[in-house]
């Protein structure tokens, strides 16, 4: 009997298994930010209790930074407050902090790796649902709440129930303008925002092994938008060059020691899988979401679905109130319809591949007069990066303005947010009601859908773009 | 955490599939520092006009007078999205003790059964069974015994909770409590376990 990886990781991890209940796992990372942890540090003080490792906790603020003169005092109040209590108690229980200011600061997802924290073989766990980011290196990422984070800071330890497995492949190669986003996008809308919840994703495939690890990195930070508890993909010579040498990666004769380990991380031939899909790269099209779930998606080309095409009473129910909210038609198509809005950031793709893919398509070119823009490097690091290779000419030579590190109108916590009844063509992962603020449209899709909307202030194939 | 062992309630029909927690509690409101006062802003935007307290929306089932108790029934895939607990503390502050649903987002349900928020996963026909009945029918959740029954017509089933979530409901035992207790298990776990 072969194992999966996934097995390989968790059964490592499994302090034990209390009967007829969930596993006690032990977490090698705890990432913690200002929105989902303040309650659970004082939940902590009230028990008497202290911090169990937090030697193994790193801390930042992104949700509720300002994009914009973050060396000003935050001018909203209750932010401020939540972000110099994330202060206070990182300096009271010993937590390394990367603040606002602090050249790591960023995107909880996009600092982790960046700064080589996130390892093959870890459990990794953060009070954030996209913590499934981090299992693009072969580690067990995912998010938890705050009685969870309590836990970790208590015992180092989550109580978990372990999940079923389940395996999608890719195979074969993408079309030209096809990128990850597209592929994960394509993932959902085939199996819906809750058809993989229960499980935990492995992707594998000649597609994904083409992918690198920024791209990776975007496939599984959507896995819980199919209700996963988090994805992974087995670490590879890919994973390895992108580690070597980053601030926090082993160094050294200890780095060949862990590589060794490392490479023991896939999945056996032998090893089962509750579950496995197999999808043709090729088929993939450029994709983008029409409704308030990111599994309402299709193909940039395609059209939404009838009434008539959906039998059942609720389903039908929630579809048109989706379509109510979008300000769309059943059966219509997306493509050539005018946007207001694009932002290009988050977790999910607002690291230097995105910019460079972005500045791939704007270079030399003027954005729409009619769109405003959001964009937002995923870190200080990333910013750092974009001014390196010369690329924040390019788009302020469009006429585009780059923010500073944050979360920003992916959830709209501060005051970046899409106003009521515009459409926004968004790199992130959710389009909920109102995710990016009351009333707005969120319309997701890959950064080069994005720029493509940045040039055109409309939704178009890429593909047509592309010499 | 509170302790629930059987409750008898008329219940609230929330009949939208894929309810995030977005919906149960916007972002916006992610800003406090504790852990009180949420079920104010319950589906906060689904239940006023422009965020306007004076300006109820009067399709939502939260401000339709014949419903009330402490039982929110909505439809499949319910808690899906951000795992922010916000949202388990907006339903236990506004005064719900149950969900069901057919179907729940993994970290919701954690999140709920972390507050003494019982959720209850029945099948799609007992779900479609339940929201069938008129806002004057009660439903008994009896938590020892693993059932709910439609109580106008004796219709039953049973659900699935594992052992010992099921004694922390019963008893408000929490997690931590139980993982302080075994530190020395996880400091002896810790000494054979290499980081990677």
């Amino acid at each position: 009997m072969g194992k999966t990886i996934f097995d390989k990781i968790w059964d490592k991890h499994v302090v034990k298994i209390i009967e007829d209940g969930p596993s006690v796992l032990y977490i090698d990372k705890h990432l913690i930010h200002e929105v989902t942890s303040p309650q659970a540090f004082s939940g902590i003080e009230k028990r008497g209790a202290t911090l169990f490792r937090p030697t193994q906790i790193v801390a930042t603020a992104d949700h509720n930074v300002p994009t914009m003169n973050q060396h000003l005092p935050i001018a909203d109040q209750l932010s401020k407050f939540q972000v110099d209590t994330l202060i206070e108690n990182c300096q009271k229980h010993g937590i390394e902090l990367y603040g606002l200011g602090h050249p790591n600061q960023g995107i909880v997802h996009v600092i982790g790796p960046e700064l080589g924290i996130t390892q093959p073989g870890m459990t990794i766990v953060c009070g954030d649902s996209h913590t499934s980011t981090h299992g693009a290196f072969g580690s067990i990422a995912f998010g938890i709440g705050t009685s969870e984070v309590e836990m970790v800071f208590a015992s180092q330890c989550v109580m978990q129930s372990k999940p079923k497995v389940m395996r999608i492949n890719i195979e074969g190669s993408l079309q030209n303008g096809v990128v990850s986003k597209d592929i994960i996008l394509y993932i959902i809308a085939k199996i819906s925002a809750s058809g993989a919840t229960g499980y935990f994703v492995e992707y594998a495939g000649s597609a994904i092994r083409a992918l690198s690890m920024e791209a990776r990195m975007t496939i599984c930070n959507m896995s819980i938008e199919m209700g996963a508890r988090g994805g992974i993909i087995a670490p590879d010579e890919t994973t390895y060059n992108y580690m070597k040498g980053r601030p926090f990666a082993p160094q050294g004769a200890d780095w060949e020691i862990q590589l060794a380990g490392w490479k023991q991380l896939y999945t056996d031939a032998a090893a089962k899988f509750d579950l496995e899909i197999n999808i043709n790269a090729a088929e993939i099209d450029p994709m983008i979401t029409y409704g308030t779930n990111p599994g309402m998606g299709l193909s940039v080309t395609g059209t939404l679905p009838t009434l008539n095409s959906i039998t059942d009473p609720t389903e039908k129910q929630n579809f048109e109130k989706a379509l109510k909210y979008m300000g769309l038609q059943a059966g219509q198509t997306l493509l050539g319809m005018p946007v207001q809005y694009v932002f290009i950031g988050s977790c999910t793709n607002s690291r230097i591949e995105d910019f460079r893919l972005v500045a791939s398509i704007i270079k030399g070119k003027q954005k729409d007069p009619n769109v405003k823009t959001l964009i937002v490097p995923g870190s200080q690091e990333v910013a750092k990066q974009i001014k390196a290779e010369g690329l924040d000419k390019i788009f302020t030579a469009a006429g585009i303005e780059i923010r500073q590190a944050g979360c920003s109108a992916c959830l709209g916590m501060n005051e970046d947010k899409i106003p009521a009844g515009a459409y926004c063509i968004s790199t992130s992962n959710r389009n909920f009601e109102g995710r990016q603020g009351a009333g707005a449209r969120t319309l997701l899709a890959s950064p080069l859908t994005a720029a493509a909307a940045l040039l055109t202030g409309k939704i178009m194939d890429i593909r047509t773009m592309l010499n | 955490m509170q302790s629930l062992q059987k409750i008898t309630s008329r219940f609230i029909p929330l009949r939208i599939e894929n309810v995030d927690t977005d919906q149960i509690i916007p972002a916006r409101f992610l800003k406090a520092t504790t852990k009180e006062g949420f079920g104010k802003n319950l589906f906060r935007d689904w239940r006023y006009e422009n965020d306007d307290e004076t300006k109820p929306k009067a399709d939502f089932v939260l401000n339709q007078k014949q419903y009330s108790g402490d039982i929110l029934v909505a439809a499949k895939n319910f808690g899906c999205g951000s795992s922010r607990e916000h949202a388990a503390w907006s339903i236990q502050d506004y005064g719900f003790k149950v969900v069901v649903s057919s179907f729940f987002a993994d970290i919701f349900k954690n999140n709920a059964l972390n507050n003494g928020v019982l959720p209850v996963t029945v099948t799609d026909a007992f779900l479609q069974q339940i929201f069938a009945k008129g806002a004057e029918a009660t439903l008994t959740i009896d938590l020892e015994k693993q059932t709910i029954i439609i109580d106008k017509t004796g219709a039953a089933e049973t659900f699935d909770i594992n052992a010992y979530k099921k004694t922390c409901m019963l008893n408000g035992y929490d997690d931590i409590d139980y993982l302080l207790s075994i530190k020395k298990e996880i400091e002896q776990f810790e000494l054979n376990h290499k980081m990677n």
